[in-house]
């Protein structure tokens, strides 16, 4: 949706806020994988990496038996090494209470997505049942879906109104705000998003790129394009906003990026597990890979390290 | 007309696609007169790393066809060659041998390539068996590839030598990665160009040229290899065996010292196979 032929709320609101430099993104940010990370840099960041991991289940063929193994890879990602443990586990609203006896009362926090993840597609009522369920069966953090039909039909105030009534449901938990970038279609739709749910959400709350379940997903340019909205949001009013990419993000050293790209435009501020998170499940394996190849000086096989148990 | 002349960037194949090495450098190749022919890439241990990951990713595939396919497409191989002969010869000359010698090293090359394009649907029966037990089992054992099989080519025979030790690998399902010979890496480009046009998937041979010394020490350590297989000297060989016996990875070696004759018959077959596969025996019971 060019901005010129956005509806008049969208019009208005960008000039409150600005719009997007595409090409300046795309251009900015193909830079961040360019630096050369050296060894002790290169530990900081695997590890810090790892502290920042939701690790993440959201399948139909979980069961408490899946979740449990998987609170103990968060809590214990790896026997030898002296590796720290995730932020989180994050899981489906029914998943909670499983998830609640083994990482209850540790460092490692409970995340439940809710408000009919993926899609956000019911009524109001039952979105905020599902979160007030979860919070009360132990989760710590709430990941809800915004309303990406009232946004793209311009009724902001119904999908500003929806985020304020999940964030009272929410009680003391933490919130993540999911915007779906892959549904918002541009960067400026993407920056409008972001400010439009970062003025209702609390101190420390944060938004999140993807919920894993579409085409596309975290990328360094929609990455960036939500870390400059928290910084002007910052600039602007002293709310630090928190962040999460999610989906998408495999490699160690794709985590490395994303992590250059918010020391770059947040600054240190931002570099720990309460401001900054990756959303993802394949990722932990190969930053503890990697850290593991950093601490023997030899390449590992990945089947150290998997779940996956296929021969090669 | 006088036309401009073509340079040609030697490039090496990993992962299906033509790379140069990721630290950018490149060593000065001479052709037989001392004059200057290419500049050829310097592999790094990152390099390396990359062909790994290549090779594990076209593994599986590659197991998993028949093993009739992998005959036709091994077959496929020696028509790619046979048709650039020539210019694989020629590759071979720059190093002085003379150009007969360099057509019978082709020549016997591509019919190595024919032999093991044989042998993807016989080896199975040869190595495997059925065993008698004193129980009501009935016992049988099969060959399984063993996944990721580094290869160091000996630095005579540059394209004979490295086609001896990556066909038995493949053959049976393995991926390779493979360290062309040091002295002469060109023919081992030439080939990868063969490779790419031949139907065998992108990753189940990825070639190398570079330093040996540099790159010995991550084919003995990284875990993700099977086993090695190939030319060392004695400093080498020792190397590997530590670094295998670290990363449990079987050695197949020849020695450096002593001359070889990969023209001999005895360089290719059943035995070269079982070299590089697992075996699996299965107790399976049966009504008394």
């Amino acid at each position: 949706m060019p901005a010129a032929k956005a509806p008049a709320s969208l019009r208005r609101l960008f000039d409150e806020i600005g719009t997007v430099d595409h090409v300046g993104i795309e251009e900015r940010v193909a830079k961040y994988t360019t630096r050369s990370i050296k060894k002790k840099s290169k530990i900081f960041g695997l590890r810090l990496a790892v502290t920042m991991v939701d690790l993440t289940t959201l399948e139909g063929k979980d069961t408490p038996g899946k979740v449990a193994s998987l609170c103990q890879k968060a809590l214990t990602p790896h026997d030898v090494g002296d590796i720290p443990s995730t932020a989180a586990v994050c899981v489906y609203p029914v998943m909670v209470k499983h998830a609640k006896k083994h990482v209850g009362g540790t460092k490692v926090k409970i995340a439940s997505v809710a408000t009919a993840f993926p899609s956000g597609q019911t009524p109001l009522k039952t979105r905020l049942a599902e979160v007030r369920t979860a919070v009360s069966d132990g989760a710590d953090e709430i990941d809800m879906v915004i309303n990406r039909g009232a946004f793209l039909t311009g009724e902001f105030g119904r999908m500003q109104d929806e985020i304020a009534a999940v964030v009272e449901a929410c009680g003391d938990a933490t919130l993540k705000v999911i915007l779906e970038v892959s549904e918002l279609e541009t960067y400026d739709n993407i920056r409008a998003a972001s400010f439009l749910a970062m003025r209702v959400i609390r101190p420390g709350d944060f938004i999140k790129t993807s919920t894993g379940k579409t085409s596309s997903n975290a990328t360094l340019g929609n990455n960036q394009v939500m870390l400059e909205a928290i910084r002007d949001h910052f600039l602007a009013t002293g709310v630090p906003i928190a962040m999460k990419p999610a989906g998408g993000i495999r490699t160690a050293k794709q985590a490395l990026h994303f992590l250059i790209a918010v020391k770059e435009t947040l600054g240190d501020e931002w570099l720990n597990n309460r401001r900054y998170r990756f959303g993802a499940s394949a990722l932990l394996n190969d930053l503890v890979r990697q850290l593991e190849k950093e601490r023997t000086g030899a390449y590992q096989a990945p089947w150290t390290f998997s779940e996956a148990t296929e021969g090669y | 007309m006088t036309r401009l002349h073509i340079t040609k960037t030697p490039k090496c194949y990993v992962g299906g696609a033509f790379i140069r090495s990721e630290s950018g450098r490149v060593a000065e190749l001479l052709d037989a007169t001392g004059a200057f022919f290419a500049n050829v890439p310097q592999c790094t241990r990152k390099d390396l790393r990359n062909a790994v990951e290549a090779a594990a990713k076209a593994g599986p595939g590659w197991a998993k066809r028949s093993a009739f396919n992998r005959g036709q497409i091994l077959y496929r191989l020696a028509e790619m060659m046979e048709a650039r002969g020539v210019e694989l010869a020629e590759g071979i000359t720059l190093s002085g041998v003379s150009k007969a010698e360099a057509s019978r090293e082709v020549a016997a090359a591509i019919e190595r390539v024919v032999h093991y394009a044989g042998w993807t649907d016989k080896y199975e029966q040869v190595l495997g068996s059925v065993n008698p037990v004193a129980s009501a089992h009935f016992n049988f054992t099969v060959t399984e590839p063993m996944g990721i099989v580094g290869i160091l080519a000996p630095d005579d025979a540059p394209v004979l030598g490295l086609l001896s030790l990556i066909l038995p690998a493949i053959t049976s399902g393995n991926s390779v990665l493979a360290l062309a010979s040091t002295t002469q890496p060109y023919p081992s480009i030439l080939l990868g160009e063969m490779l790419a046009t031949s139907d065998l998937p992108g990753g189940v041979v990825n070639l190398l040229t570079g330093v040996r010394s540099e790159l010995i020490p991550t084919f003995a350590t990284h875990e993700h290899i099977r086993a090695i297989s190939g030319v060392a000297n004695e400093d080498e060989r020792k190397a590997l065996r530590l670094g295998a016996a670290e990363s449990v990875k079987r050695v197949h070696l020849r020695k450096a010292e002593e001359p070889i004759n990969w023209f001999a018959d005895k360089m290719q077959g059943a035995e070269e196979i079982r070299a590089l596969v697992e075996f699996k025996t299965t107790w399976h019971p049966v009504g008394a």
